[in-house]
This record gives structure tokens, sequence and C-alpha cells, in this order.
């Protein structure tokens, strides 16, 4: 943001000039927007491509018409669409809560974006607690989805929320402690620090790391299942209850439900990449923010992938990954950071 | 009065009758506990048609039609079990070719009946793909089926006497051409879906169907095989000269986990699909020269009896009881539904499993709602 207030000093004339408040507060506006419609975007592109990547795995060709090339624009379409689409509010549904809860499940997506580090100045504020942020923001969607799944009045739907609300508690954990594993050798939990502690070639990243290695996979595991993806996808298991939390959602407010979603799925592969694929490090030839792009795609196409390539776990099974297999391993994948940091502390 | 030992509180959920994976119009009412479902009670009727109050009231022929409306997705097998029915009270018999184009076209039925069993089992389990990749290959039976005799789903095809089409010039082929490059979609198969983690994981441990069980609730085809019971009407009592042909009666073996899983049920149709193929072989090798409209009766007019007559469809034991008062008309037409049976069996089998279960459960004795109301 710094960069951003630098930037309109040198570029619009008199900037300077403007009242102090109004100096700091542009930036912030400008760079609220970038973020909305990063997050905006993200998902029109990815619901696109997910459609792509669904339809030429199962010998299809998804939407080929709207906009030309390769149907573009369906996704555009199927937004307008929604947007026209009559509002529905279940006679019995708890109003309230019912129209707030898609806005706080894509409230806890939208935050999260602030901490991304796109580039080297690339970030909207490179918060000393990054890592700590984006843990902590990401989980109030599952508040909003408890919401949405009480006050539809549905018994699809609170069976959804509750699954929802079980399982992303349940794999929070493991993929906090797997972060920590990053976090101790860095010293910091900015997430710039942890970039930047990457630096200096492919071999620096921490995926390439001793522990830090396997610490991804139970990241990537964890996150997968924070986001509800296949094989975690129970919350909306549409051939169980029907559409889970969302089911009595239509129009603009389903919409932002799968807004959220689809941002979500970047944002945890953003932060997979920022952690342990090097962030925006990469050869020279293309620039900081189209690597980290790049990467974060990467990891969203390896979803997508899994989803359709995948069955879905039941409930028990998907509590015993977390708690018995993926805690475990994660504390000891942090006792073994911890004596790695030790030892080399011990022996400069 | 005693009272019952308060068990917590319990939620009645209603699944269906519109519900994504009830297979139709079945609705179940669960008693859930949490994810844990304490009882069933499936509920049925919401395609009831009068299938049998229709056939009092219309020739014999006719009946044929309606019949392939009850199971809609083996057409061909139920239609057969009627004209083998009407043909048994009428003492008719029909020419080798028929027999070996009537075996041919519900062994190719039965392929695409699997496939789509196979496929939305897949897809209730939470796997989208191998279901496209099932109904690509159905639908190149049903490509077959409309070049034969223009219908995609519901063929009225064997008729009493004969069959409505001989086969065009150029489908014995076809045919073979469809078989060669199917082939390796079952191997394809096997890899992406039977034996893969989580797929074992939601089934090879569910949905236990013991031997006793299958025989006191009357469970027939693929699911009573794959209680590992060897038990096909095809070889036990045969029907148009399927004593002659060559192949197996493929059980469940209990392979990964207990016997008569859900996994056991849908591996012995994965494995019945190759029979079918190697049925299908046999009958385009063998297929004898014949008029298919030799034996077909100027007027159905069987004398005043009765008859039971029983075929294996892709569901399990079809039978059709008819009664004839010696008129154009059947006096009574009965059917003995496969599914029927199989669903009587499930709130013995889904008690105490999981949500997640039920559907495990149901997609795996592979219902068609359509045979159950008639």
């Amino acid at each position: 943001m710094e960069y951003l207030r630098e930037l309109l000093t040198q570029q619009v004339a008199g900037y300077d000039q403007l009242p102090e408040v109004l100096q700091i507060f542009l930036p912030m506006l400008l760079a609220c927007l970038l973020c909305l419609g990063l997050v905006a975007f993200i998902p029109l592109v990815a619901i696109w491509g997910e459609r792509k990547v669904s339809a030429h795995m199962q010998d299809r060709l998804g939407p080929m018409r709207v906009g030309g090339w390769h149907g573009w624009a369906q996704t555009i379409a199927d937004g307008v669409k929604l947007l026209l689409k009559e509002d529905i509010v279940p006679a019995q549904a708890d109003r309230l809560l019912f129209k707030l809860a898609p806005l706080v499940v894509f409230a806890g997506g939208f935050a999260a974006f602030v901490v991304l580090p796109f580039g080297e100045s690339f970030i909207v504020s490179d918060l000393n607690i990054g890592v700590l942020y984006i843990a902590a923001i990401s989980s109030l969607g599952v508040v909003g989805i408890i919401m949405a799944g009480w006050a539809s009045n549905n018994k699809y739907a609170l069976f959804g929320g509750m699954r929802a609300a079980a399982q992303i508690v349940s794999y929070e954990i493991p993929t906090v402690l797997a972060i920590l594993t990053v976090v101790i050798p860095v010293g910091s939990l900015s997430m710039q620090e942890i970039v930047r502690a990457q630096s200096g070639g492919v071999f620096n990243w921490f995926i390439f790391q001793p522990v830090t290695f396997l610490a991804f996979w139970v990241v990537y595991l964890g996150t997968l299942a924070e986001v509800n993806r296949t094989p975690f996808d129970i919350p909306e298991a549409e051939s169980e209850l029907v559409a889970g939390y969302h089911t009595e959602y239509s129009g603009m407010r389903f919409a932002f439900f799968f807004l959220a979603e689809y941002a979500n799925m970047f944002l945890v592969s953003a932060l997979a990449t920022t952690l342990f694929l090097g962030g925006w490090h990469g050869p020279g030839f293309l620039p900081g923010p189209a690597w980290f792009i790049l990467k974060a795609t990467a990891l969203v196409f390896v979803q997508m992938w899994l989803r359709w390539t995948l069955p879905r776990l039941r409930v028990d099974q998907l509590m015993h990954v977390s708690w018995k297999v993926l805690l475990p391993i994660s504390f000891l994948l942090v006792l073994a950071a911890g004596t790695l940091a030790l030892w080399r502390e011990g022996s400069p | 009065m005693q009272v019952e030992a308060y068990a917590g509180e319990e939620m009645v959920l209603n699944m269906g009758p519109q519900h994504p994976s009830t297979h139709g119009v079945l609705r179940l009412e669960l008693e859930t506990d949490g994810e844990i479902v304490r009882n069933v009670i499936p509920h049925i009727g919401y395609l009831h048609r009068c299938f049998e109050k229709h056939a009092e009231n219309i020739d014999y022929p006719g009946v044929i039609p309606f019949c392939d409306r009850m199971d809609y997705i083996a057409s061909m097998n139920n239609s057969l079990g009627y004209a083998l029915a009407v043909e048994k009270l009428m003492g008719l018999e029909v020419n080798e070719r028929v027999k070996t184009l009537r075996v041919l076209m519900a062994e190719l039925n039965r392929i695409a009946s699997h496939l789509l069993s196979i496929g939305t089992y897949a897809m209730d389990i939470g796997s989208f793909t191998p279901f496209l990749h099932c109904f690509r290959e159905r639908e190149k039976v049903l490509d077959l089926f409309e070049w034969l005799c223009g219908a995609r789903l519901l063929y009225n095809y064997n008729w009493v006497g004969g069959v409505s089409h001989d086969i065009p010039e150029g489908f014995e082929a076809k045919t073979r051409e469809f078989m060669t490059q199917f082939e390796p979609v079952i191997a394809e198969m096997d890899k992406l879906l039977s034996y893969n983690k989580i797929f074992l994981e939601r089934t090879a441990d569910v949905g236990i169907i013991s031997e006793e069980q299958a025989l006191s609730h009357n469970v027939t085809g693929p699911n009573l095989r794959g209680s590992g019971i060897a038990w096909d009407l095809r070889k036990e009592e045969p029907y148009c000269g399927y004593e002659t042909y060559e192949f197996e009666v493929p059980v469940g073996l209990g392979e990964h986990g207990p016997l008569g899983s859900c996994w056991d049920r849908y591996y012995v149709r994965i494995r019945e699909m190759e029979q079918s193929l190697g049925l299908i072989r046999q009958a385009l090798d063998r297929l004898p020269e014949g008029d298919v409209h030799e034996h077909i009766p100027r007027r159905v007019r069987p004398a005043k009896s009765e008859v039971y007559d029983r075929t294996e469809t892709p569901r399990g034991e079809l039978g059709y009881y008819l009664v004839s008062d010696g008129g154009l008309i059947p006096f009574r037409v009965k059917v003995k539904s496969p599914c029927f049976t199989v669903l009587s069996l499930l709130p013995a089998i889904a008690k105490g499993g999981m949500v997640a279960d039920i559907i495990a459960i149901i997609g795996s004795i592979d219902i068609v709602m359509g045979e159950i109301d008639r």
C-alpha cells in the first residue's frame, strides 16, 4: 500500500497537496477495489476453467458457444442470469441470518486476499502476522456456512452446515500445525518474509526442504478439505444432501457462495504457493506476479483434477483422516522442524 | 407399560421422492441420530402406472409396450420375459434365428443396463467422471438399438412368436466394432473406480447382505450373486437356447471385506458385462438364417390356462404369471419384480449405517422404480 501511495504521489499531480486523511485513504480504497476485482475475476476464470477441465476429462467439450472462443463468456452469462433470478427466501427461514450468510462467507474469502504477496511490492498489506491472519480470517467462512445451514430451515442444509463446521474445524488444526514448520525456520509470520526466505533458486523453496516437503502435503490436503473440495466435499455432497448448506439459496445469494468457493480455491493455492513454492520467485523471464499466479493456478488445476477423478469420503472416514492421520503427522513435523532449527542454531 | 430407553433426539429426514440419488421416485423416511441412521422406511408407489390393470384391458401383443415401460433401463429383457410367457401359454415354438436375436439383444441391453447402474453408482459415491464414461458407452448400444428398431429406450422389439425387425445389413459388423472398443473400457473402469481406495472404503464394508438374508428375502440377480450364490436363470432354467452358450456366472468373492457388500454387488455387474460380451460374440457367430416373422400368430388367443415364466433380467429374476380365459385379452398378468424383493431388504441392511451409506446401498442394489411400482 505504501508503494501505491508513492506511485500516486509521483504520478498524480498535486496528490501531496490533498489532506493527509485522503492521502492515506485513497490508496486503501484503490487496493480494496483491486482485491474485489480479483475476487470477482478469479472465480469467473476458475469456473470456466473447471468446466473445461471436467469436460475434457469426461470426453466432452464443455461450454463452446457463449462469447465465441471456447465459450469463454459462459460464466459471465451465467452470472448475469443469476443476477436476474428471483430472490427467494424460504417462508420459515431466519431472514436476517439467511441474508447475512452469503455475505459472511464471501467476506471471509475476500479479506484474506489482503495479505497475499503477488509480487515483491504487489501486496496490499504485509502484516507482520500475515499467516496467522489468513488462517483466522479464512475460517470466518465456516461461520457463514453454519448460518446458512441453520437459517435455511431445511434439514439437508442443516446437515451440510454441521458437516462443514466439523470438517473445517478438524482440518484447521493439522493445517496450521503444518504451516508452523515453515514459520519456525523463517522466524516470521509475515508473508513477504516467508517468500524472501525462499529466494535464491528453486531448491530453496520449502517444498524441496526435508521437513517442509511433507508439510506441504499436509497443508494441501487440509486446505482441500477446508474449501470443501472432493474427496472432502461432504458438506455439499449432492448425492446425499442435494446441495448441502446452499440447498435453499438461489440467484445472487447462491452466486456469492459459488464465488466464495472458487475464490477460496485460489486463496488456499496461493497460500501453499507462498509457503512452499517460493511465492513470486522464479526465473527472470517472467515477472514475479506472473510466477505467483502461475504456480497458484497449477495448484488449482490439481484441485480440479482430483475433483473429477476421486469419489467422496464418508463423514467418519473424513474425521479419521484428519484426527488419526494428519494430526499426528503434523505434530511430528513441528517437532522435527523445531529440532532442526535448534540444531542449526547450535552449529553455525 | 414399559417405557423404551431414551435414545436421544432423532430427526426424521424425508429423502425423496425428489432426491438426486434415490434412483427415481423412491421416498425414504430416515430416522437419523446425527449422521447415524436409526431406521429406514421405504415408501413406494410414486411411479405407479397400473400396469396390471392395463394388461387386463388390452390384447396380448398390446401388453408388450407396457412391459417395456416397467424397467425402462432394460426394456429388451422385460418384453422378452413376457413374450416367452405368452409363447409358453400358447405352446408356440420360435425358430432359431429369433432365439439367437433375442439372446443378442438381451445381452446388449444387459450391458447398457449395467453401464447405467455402474455409472450412477459412481456418481452416488461422489465420482462424476466414470458416470459420463459409462454413458458414452451406453450411448453406443442405444445407437445400435435405434438402428435396429427405431427406438432408443422402449423398443417393443420382442413380439409374441418373433421379433419386430430383423437386423439391418452391417449391424453385425457394427456390433463387433462396438465390442472391440468396449472391452478395454471395462479394464479402464477397474482402474478408475473399482480398485480406487476411497471407493473401496466407501463400499467394501457397507450394506452386507448375508447369504441367509438374500435367500429369505428372495433377492435375485447380481444382488444375489454378490452374496456368493451362483444362481442364474440362464443356467438353471435356460430359455432361448442359453444352454447352448458358454458363459460363466460371476459371483461375489468378498475380496475386499465381508462377502455380500456393496462392492461385491457392484463388481459382479462389471464381470457380467464381460460375460455378456462373450454371449454376444457367440450369438453373432452362430446367427442362423430364418424369417423373424415366421411364427408370429395372426391372432394371439391362448386356450384357457395359466402359466408362470421367469427370466433373468439385469436386475434379477423377473416372473410373469399369466392367466388366460380363452379370450383375446389376458385375464390376469401378474409380475414378480426383482427390484421389489430386494428393496424389502433395505431397512434390514441399512439400519445403523450413516446417511452416506444409505446412498451407497440404494445404488448397489440397483433398483428401478418403474419396475417396483409398475
